[in-house]
Order: structure tokens, then C-alpha cells, then sequence
């Protein structure tokens, strides 16, 4: 998403599955239905397709169109909520909607231990989708990604690929609901990809790499919210910041201070390479 | 019962019911109208990142000062906004990233600090802290007067601060290169927007919430957009729209204190938005699709008009009558149809019956030679200036001869030099001037 330059949709997504998943909620009943995942899903598909069509109808930008949109939709996941809430069992609904909103409150304990397997089968889950999906169609996407025209003219349908992502993306935010919370799902979906996206400018590795950054934010996430008694989630999120403004100063490649100090140290000699690619009629 | 406590909020008997109210409205217009700039310089979800951004800001402040007055939260808020809007701007300039990415960077990991902040400030165990969780949904109803002043004033001096400078933001948000050019001191401007959105999401965050905050900032100037291009005439309705959706919030947390105002007024501010969408005069979608028809019966009209003439040229005898089964073999249509369009165009005048068929009056015939004059002319430009084959060229004509103007006509004629035969050698009509 960081590369189509649609990672906004993705915020967009993990608020406005909350109708979806609280409707499906409602109609089956059950916290574990299927139906879940399917509301979800299908939620994340409609604000994609209602933001396109502000966007073109209501001429605006995309992020506008999917500001109006998103917003409305969780709005109306949170009337649902609390119209509703008499009627549910008050722990699933505190669940329910502690999870989604607030997360914090009691992460600790439900995110370790009773939870404990029911999350780590969702997410497995979710983790295996996400695996193949991106594994069989490796080159569709990646050609999506960078040059849709020739996608088109290949036969490849981008567009098609794009609801796939979407939906991809709703499922994904569902499984995360649980130990994570959709607020923070987005933390999750853009920042070790943008830390992965300054280290490396290899499509394989960037995605090997953003995992690998995930997992350590997690894990160095949980580590701080231990030590400072805090929301896990909210750890996590802030270990992923600091990774990413780790990478940010610091990658050999794109950091900041790196390139400032390449800058200092090179001096003349850089600066006279720099003139001597323009010269040449390249841009350096 | 529920009436009651609506027919009382009406009323406005009670003091804090004057004070919610006012204050929704207020604070909402305030952010309406602020959003509007926002809006334009397309950069609308930066207010969401800033709306998230605040809550660490809030929390800190909390955590410094062991303080829940509304200027010490404000404060906390303003701050953190600004420094995510610095550190946005930071990631968009300095790295490869874009500014999508930037602004969800910045949002998710501000928020999460600031979720974790307030964990820590729940597990310590103060009870003063429950009010800060209010930051997340938005409680009108738990507003307390002097919250309402502080929020209020700010509100009014917002409005304020955009009418003063409304001239200089306004150059600035169409034209920025252009601002710089006549020498407006562009940075500072920007610098006075950006803070301008900071304090108005700041101060509408209690109102409505951080995850709903962007609506009020973007829902009310994208409705307004919608009914004008004139930028003095959307702010104000920006501003009228908000101030309604807040009076809805208001409404709300007085019928059910304990439900967030937030979304009511989301789906209000979202409401106006759609009617906006569908019925704004110009832009609306009811406007185009009603427009699209007009033309398509103005055409269809115009058609007959042509066949009628086509057959008087076959048969030699100009404004002859003719059955209707004569037309329809040119321009099938269900035989209704045409009995409209003949109607029509009787009324106008183009038309007359004459007991066993259709004639072409005399406004009719010079109507219809006008409209074959530009169809000819254009196949004969087609086939001469781009060399298209003759037989090709008829659709493409069909499809015009109703949009040429005049000065294309004129223009048609001088490139072809005063052609009289078109490219299936009939004469192109001759206009008599006046």
C-alpha cells in the first residue's frame, strides 16, 4: 500500500469495518461467527468503492473522500454500539468495544492469557491468507504496484487487484481486532513497511524486511508496556515508531543523518560528482 | 418522556442546555470553517493525524501539570498537533515517503504513545482521570460551563482570526506560488493556518472525539463545495453547516447524556453532505441528470426538425406535409415518442398540422437549415481536412451539427472557403443574415 501511495485507505478501512463487524455481530449473534470476517470484508470494500465515488462525483481528493466516508461509517458502528449495547451481554459488548476503541484497559490480561489461542488462530490464520495471497499473485500485485498501465494492456485487471488488497486488508484488521484493536491495526499495516521501505529498494526484501520489523516491534512493544505498565498495544506502537525513526536518521541508504553527514564528509568531491551526473544530462 | 426533555431543549430554559448548544455550535462552525482551508489545499486527513496526534499531547500535559483545566489539556493538545504536523512535513520533505504514508506514520504512532499514556494514567490509579477518555468519543454532555467559555471564546476568536485575514488565506489557498509572487509573507500564513486547524481540532476534540474529528473538519466544507465555486460563500456555509451538526451533538447529549455526541454529529454533518451531493444546483448529481435529459430531449427534437427538411429537399417541395410513418422510417422510435416531440415542437412554433401529416413552419425550416448547415459543413471538413472517407463522416456529424456555435460556423465556413456542396454533393444551406 505504501508504494500505490494508498495507505490512507487503510486507516480508512481498519475504522470503517466497525459497522460491519458490529452489524454481522448483531445478526448472528456470536462473537466468533463467520459472518464477522464477511461484515468486516465487506465494509472495507464499500468504503473503497463509496470513497472512489465521492472522490469523482463530489470532485475531491481521494483523502477528503475517504475522510467523509470513513468517518460516517464508524459513526455509525459506534451509534450501533450503543443503541445496541442493553442488548448484549455487557461483557462481550465491553469487550467488543473496549477492544476496538480503547484496547488499553485490559490488554494485559486478556491479550496473554484466556484469549491467548483464539487470537493466535485468527491471526495464524490471517498470516497464512496474507502468505499465499501475496505468493500466488507475487507479480500481479507488484506490477499493479508500480505500473498499472501495463498491467492493463497485459490483461491484468488492477482494479480487481485492488478490491483483493482491500478485502485482504479488512480481514486482516478483523483477525487483528482482537489483540490489537483497529486503531492501532493501522500503526501496524503502515509503519515497519515505511521503516522497510528506507532500508531497502528490493520489492522481496522490503516485504521480508517489514515482517521482520513487525515481529520486532511486537515483541520490543510488549517488552515496554511490561516495564511501564501501559496498553500493550500502545507499546508496540511506540516501539514501531522508534524503529521507523531509527531507520529515518540512520539507514545507509536513505537516512537522514546519513545522507547529511555523507554530505559534510564528501564535500567538494561529492558535490563535483553531483555536477558531473547533471552535466552528463542525469539526474542524480 | 422523550418528548418532554426535547420540547425543554427547545425551549432553552436551562442554562447548561444554552451553554452545550452554543457552545456545539460554535465550536463546530469554527472548525467548518477552518476546515474549508484544509479542504483546499488538499490536505484534509493531516487534520486526522493532528486529531490523533493530540491525545498524547493531552495526556502529558495531565501527567506534567496533575492538571485537567481546559487551557492546560488545550495546551497539551496544540502542542502535540503541531509537532505532528512538523514531524508530517518532516517525513514528506526528507525521505522518500509520500505524504500519505507520512500522515499515517505519524497518527498511528502518536496515538499509540498516547493510548499507552493513558494506560499508565489509568493503572496509577488517579481517579481524576476519567475525563481524559472523553478525548477518544466526545461528550458534549460532560462539558461543564467554564469548559464551554474557554472553548467558546477560542471558538470566536477562530472566527475572528479568519476574517481578518481571510484575503491572505485566500490567495494563499488557491495560489501559493501566485502569494509568494505579490509578496504575501506565504510562511507565515501557512504557520497561521496550520495553527488556526491545530486549535480548532483541539478545541473540537472534547466535542466529537480524535477518530471523528476529521469529519467536522472536512464533511462540512465538502458539502459547501458543492453549492459554489466562490470561496467567501462556502466558508459561511462550511460554518452554517457545522454549526448545525454541532447543535445536533448538543440535542443529543440532551436527550441521552450518556450516549457521544460525536457521531450524532458526524451523521448530521455527513447527512447535509449527501443532500449536498445529490440537489446543489450546478454540481448535484439531480442537476446533471436533469440537465442530461433536457439536452437529450432538445436533440431528439432538433432531429425531427432535420428529417422533416431532408425529405422536403428529396422530394424538391420545401415545408411539405408529411405522415408521421414518413419520419419514423428516417428515425425509428415508438411512434408516442414522436407524437411528443411533434407536440413539443408545435408549441414552439416549429411545426404545424395540416389534417394528414407534419410541416415544417417557417421559423421550423430556417431552425432545421441552421442545423443541416453545420452537419454539412462538418462532413465536408472531416473529409477535407482530415481525409476521412465520405461515408464515414455522417455519424459524426449526426452527433455535432447540435453543439456547433456560431463563431464555429463561421470559423467552419472561412477554413473551407464558402463551400456550397457537401461531400455527398448536396447543398449546404444557405443562412440569410438577420
Amino acid at each position: 500500500m505504501i508504494l500505490r501511495r494508498m495507505v490512507m485507505m487503510g486507516d480508512a478501512i481498519s475504522h470503517a469495518v466497525l459497522p460491519g463487524i458490529v452489524l454481522a455481530y448483531l445478526l448472528s449473534g456470536s462473537r466468533d461467527s463467520l459472518l464477522l470476517p464477511v461484515g468486516a470484508a465487506g465494509a472495507g470494500i464499500l468504503t473503497a468503492w463509496l470513497s472512489e465515488l465521492i472522490h469523482r462525483g463530489g470532485r475531491m481528493e481521494t483523502g477528503a473522500a475517504m475522510g467523509v466516508v470513513f468517518t460516517f461509517l464508524f459513526a455509525v458502528g459506534i451509534i450501533l454500539i450503543s443503541a445496541y449495547a442493553g442488548h448484549v451481554d455487557l461483557d462481550t459488548d465491553c469487550v467488543l468495544y473496549g477492544e476496538i476503541a480503547f484496547v488499553s484497559l485490559d490488554t494485559m490480561v486478556m491479550g496473554g492469557r484466556e484469549l491467548g489461542p483464539r487470537a493466535v488462530w485468527m491471526l495464524g490464520g490471517a498470516l497464512v491468507f496474507n502468505l499465499a495471497f501475496i505468493g500466488l499473485f507475487f507479480k500481479q500485485l507488484k506490477l499493479c504496484a508500480f505500473d498499472p498501465d501495463l498491467a492493463v494492456t497485459l490483461g491484468i485487471h488492477p482494479n480487481r487487484y485492488h478490491y483483493l488488497l482491500m478485502s485482504a486488508t479488512s480481514l486482516t484488521t478483523v483477525a487483528a481486532f482482537e489483540s490489537v484493536g483497529a486503531i492501532l491495526v493501522v500503526a501496524f499495516l503502515v509503519v515497519p513497511p515505511a521503516t522497510a521501505y528506507l532500508l531497502t529498494d528490493r520489492l522481496g526484501v522490503l516485504l521480508i524486511l517489514s515482517a521482520g520489523i513487525g515481529c520486532l516491534s511486537a515483541l520490543g512493544g510488549y517488552e515496554l508496556a511490561s516495564a511501564a505498565d501501559c496498553s500493550i498495544a500502545g507499546g508496540m506502537a511506540v516501539a514501531a515508531g522508534v524503529l521507523f525513526l531509527l531507520a529515518m536518521l540512520f539507514s545507509p541508504s536513505h537516512g537522514t543523518l546519513t545522507r547529511w553527514f555523507h554530505r559534510r564528509r564528501g564535500g567538494r568531491s561529492d558535490r563535483l560528482a553531483e555536477l558531473e551526473g547533471m552535466a552528463s544530462g542525469r539526474m542524480s | 418522556m422523550k418528548w418532554e426533555l426535547a420540547l425543554r431543549f427547545f425551549s432553552l430554559q436551562d442554562a447548561n442546555v444554552r451553554y452545550v448548544l452554543f457552545g456545539s455550535m460554535l465550536l463546530a462552525g469554527a472548525t467548518g470553517v477552518i476546515g474549508c482551508f484544509a479542504f483546499l489545499r488538499k490536505r484534509s486527513l493531516v487534520g486526522d493525524a493532528i486529531a490523533h496526534a493530540a491525545l498524547p499531547g493531552v495526556c502529558l500535559a495531565y501527567l506534567l501539570f496533575e492538571s485537567k483545566e481546559p487551557y492546560v489539556l488545550l495546551a497539551g493538545a496544540i502542542l502535540a498537533g503541531w509537532g505532528g504536523t512538523l514531524l508530517i512535513d518532516f517525513i514528506r520533505e526528507n525521505t522518500r515517503l509520500k505524504e500519505d504514508a507520512a500522515i499515517a506514520i505519524v497518527l498511528s504512532v502518536f496515538f499509540g504513545a498516547g493510548i499507552a499514556l493513558l494506560t499508565v494514567i489509568q493503572h496509577s490509579g488517579r481517579a481524576s482521570q476519567a475525563g481524559l477518555d472523553k478525548f477518544l468519543f466526545g461528550q458534549a454532555a460532560s462539558l461543564m460551563s467554564k469548559d464551554v467559555w474557554v472553548l467558546g471564546v477560542l471558538a470566536l476568536l477562530l472566527w475572528a482570526a479568519v476574517w481578518l485575514a481571510f484575503k491572505e488565506f485566500k490567495v494563499y489557498a488557491f495560489d501559493p506560488e501566485f502569494a509568494r509572487g505579490i509578496g504575501l509573507p506565504v510562511r507565515g500564513i501557512e504557520i497561521a493556518l496550520t495553527t488556526l486547524i491545530v486549535a480548532g481540532i483541539a478545541i473540537g476534540l472534547q466535542m466529537v472525539g480524535i477518530v471523528l474529528m476529521a469529519a467536522l473538519l472536512i464533511t462540512p466544507a465538502a458539502a459547501a463545495r458543492q453549492w459554489t465555486d466562490h470561496l467567501p460563500r462556502m466558508v459561511i456555509l462550511a460554518g452554517v453547516l457545522g454549526a448545525l451538526s454541532g447543535a445536533a451533538g448538543a440535542f443529543t447529549s440532551a436527550l441521552a447524556p450518556r450516549m457521544p455526541t460525536g457521531p450524532w454529529m458526524v451523521v448530521t454533518v455527513t447527512f447535509f453532505f449527501v443532500a449536498s451531493l445529490l440537489f446543489a444546483p450546478r454540481r448535484g448529481v439531480a442537476a446533471r441528470v436533469w440537465r442530461q435529459a433536457v439536452s437529450r430531449a432538445t436533440i431528439a427534437a432538433e432531429n425531427v426538425v432535420t428529417t422533416l427538411y431532408r425529405l422536403d429537399e428529396r422530394e424538391g417541395a420545401p415545408r411539405s406535409s408529411w405522415p408521421p410513418e414518413a419520419i419514423l422510417r428516417y428515425r425509428p422510435m415508438t411512434p408516442a415518442k414522436l407524437e411528443g416531440l411533434l407536440r413539443r415542437l408545435f408549441r414552439q412554433g416549429l411545426v404545424a398540422f395540416d389534417g394528414r401529416g407534419w410541416a415544417l413552419s417557417e421559423e421550423g425550416e430556417s431552425r432545421a437549415r441552421r442545423i443541416v448547415r453545420r452537419h454539412r459543413l462538418w462532413e465536408l471538413y472531416l473529409t477535407e481536412q482530415l481525409q476521412l472517407p465520405a461515408h464515414r463522416v455522417h455519424q459524426d456529424a449526426e452527433e455535432i451539427e447540435h453543439w456547433l456555435s456560431q463563431a464555429q460556423e463561421e470559423e467552419l465556413v472561412a477554413l473551407l472557403d464558402q463551400p456550397l456542396l457537401d461531400p455527398h454533393a448536396r447543398e449546404i444551406p444557405r443562412i440569410q443574415p438577420g
